[in-house]
């Protein structure tokens, strides 16, 4: 009965969600050591971009999205670290978990995680580069539709590269050139919002959506024979 | 070890103990070979330079060669879409190897669809590179496929390998278009000045030397297959048996050093 399939699928989401989110918890990776190192992606972009001459508070729109993009690759790896060190990876296919299930535990567990840095992404930005937003609403749709589509991305690609000897390095070239259009899309949609009048940000919102939706479909039918492989 | 002569396998899957060439391979080789020529004699010296409105004069005749290029890529990437489809619905190595071959060719004619655009954007632009849409989004999938081929070199169970790259064969397809649109958006809202893209009027035998060109990328597209595949079906092919030598050279090894086989090799197989 396909309700209870959904009901099931969305019991063992909440399932692997509540376990990532109780090791970061425990654990304090992302706040430890990728958060800072956000940051510090916002300070070497100081260094590249010369602060005294305004190009920051231009281009924060796209050094926004960029960090983003950085922190998101460590976000994924060590959201696949802790499902592939010692074995867990074999407990996880014997779980009886629905792998829909874990997929959508996995992307919320990384989106949850990505929202917390790219908040503080924004402050820092804020603070640093004295980029003051204007249309608030837009800044925040932009941010959840990007995260969405970057975690339903990353679940994917991270359950594919999991598990082999290459991953860290094999991981950014596979997703990168992937996500290109979210990092398009959110740095014009953020133009928008920092701008005036929102003019195109929500178009550009409108692509965001598509691209999550499409990613959280694709996931839900091909993490299945991933799984099995990783 | 004594192989049959002849090979093993039939038709298109014939494994050939001498190479990978077969009678149809030689007579699509030649006739390739052939069209070649022609396809050059009309592109540099039948046809005339394009002097119209806008005119390309001599740079005209890269497109002869870029735009063949540019679709025979994507009828590689779309047929490693396709077969890895096939694999994951008839899970036989066959499918995997069409797929893996189809976009290792496919790559090399993405470099020449790029190094063609980036030189005639060189007399036309004035620049190596310009962000013209076509052009950028060609990069990205550039980079897309180079991952695909580096996934298929980073796993080394074959089955693994084979079900990975194919999800992922799939997946890469379905991106091509996002990332062409989201750029083609990008460019087109920061469209500074109107920079000549890459499709000028054509027609006679300009319009027949691009046209001879396509047919000649296609039939050479089909003639790197026919090799390729049969390359990478060997390949599989002497994995396996690879494999299955190491299991009787173990068992012989043990037979050797205790006359008898212990039980947990016997019944030890590999799946």
């Amino acid at each position: 009965m396909p309700e209870l399939a959904a009901d099931s699928m969305l019991r063992d989401a909440a399932t692997v969600v509540g376990k990532d989110l109780r090791l970061e918890w425990r654990s304090r990776v992302t706040l430890s050591q990728i958060l800072p190192f956000a940051l510090l992606v916002l300070i070497l972009f100081a260094f590249a971009l010369d602060p005294d001459r305004r190009i920051l508070e231009e281009a924060t729109p796209g050094l926004f999205w960029l960090a983003v993009l950085f922190s998101m690759l460590l976000a994924i790896q060590r959201a696949y670290a802790v499902e592939t060190a010692d074995g867990v990876i074999d407990a996880l296919r014997l779980s009886d978990l629905d792998p829909a299930g874990i997929f959508l535990g996995k992307a919320a567990g990384i989106g949850l995680h990505l929202l917390v840095l790219e908040v503080a992404l924004f402050a820092g930005v804020t603070v640093l580069y004295g980029a003051t937003p204007r249309g608030y609403l837009l800044l925040v749709a932009t941010m959840l539709l990007a995260t969405a589509g970057l975690a339903a991305a990353g679940s994917l690609y991270g359950v594919l590269a999991a598990g082999l000897r290459v991953r860290d390095t094999l991981l950014p070239i596979l997703m990168l050139p992937v996500v290109a259009p979210v990092l398009i899309a959110g740095t014009e949609a953020f133009s928008a919002a920092y701008a005036e009048s929102s003019g195109d940000g929500w178009k550009w919102c409108g692509l965001l959506a598509a691209f999550s939706v499409l990613y959280l479909a694709i996931g839900i039918f091909a993490f299945e024979p991933l799984l099995e492989e990783s | 070890m004594t192989s049959p002569p002849t090979g093993t396998g039939a038709g298109f899957m014939r494994l050939h103990p001498d190479g990978t060439a077969s009678r149809g391979s030689r007579i699509l080789g030649a006739v390739v070979l052939v069209s070649v020529v022609v396809f050059l004699f009309l592109a540099l010296v039948a046809s005339k330079p394009d002097e119209s409105l806008d005119a390309q004069g001599q740079l005209v005749r890269i497109m002869y060669l870029h735009v063949p290029s540019a679709i025979a890529c994507y009828t590689a990437f779309f047929v490693t879409a396709a077969a890895s489809a096939m694999y994951l619905w008839k899970k036989t190595m066959g499918w995997d190897a069409l797929a893996a071959s189809s976009a290792e060719i496919g790559v090399i004619f993405v470099v020449i669809t790029l190094l063609t655009g980036s030189i005639w954007g060189h007399t036309t632009w004035g620049t190596w590179w310009e962000w013209d849409p076509r052009l950028t989004s060609t990069a990205l999938m550039f980079v897309m496929y180079l991952g695909y081929l580096a996934l298929r070199r980073a796993i080394i169970d074959p089955v693994s390998r084979a079900k990975q790259s194919a999800v992922l064969g799939i997946i890469a397809i379905v991106n091509v278009p996002i990332v062409h649109f989201s750029v083609d958006w990008w460019r087109s809202l920061h469209q500074t000045a109107t920079v000549a893209s890459l499709d000028p009027k054509i027609n006679g035998l300009r319009l027949l030397a691009l046209f001879v060109g396509m047919i000649v990328a296609l039939m050479l597209y089909v003639w790197l297959m026919m090799h390729r595949f049969r390359l990478a079906y060997a390949e599989a092919a002497l994995e396996a048996k690879g494999l299955d030598l190491a299991l009787a050279e173990r068992r012989a090894e043990a037979l050797a050093d205790g006359g008898a086989v212990p039980a947990s090799v016997e019944h030890e197989g590999v799946s």
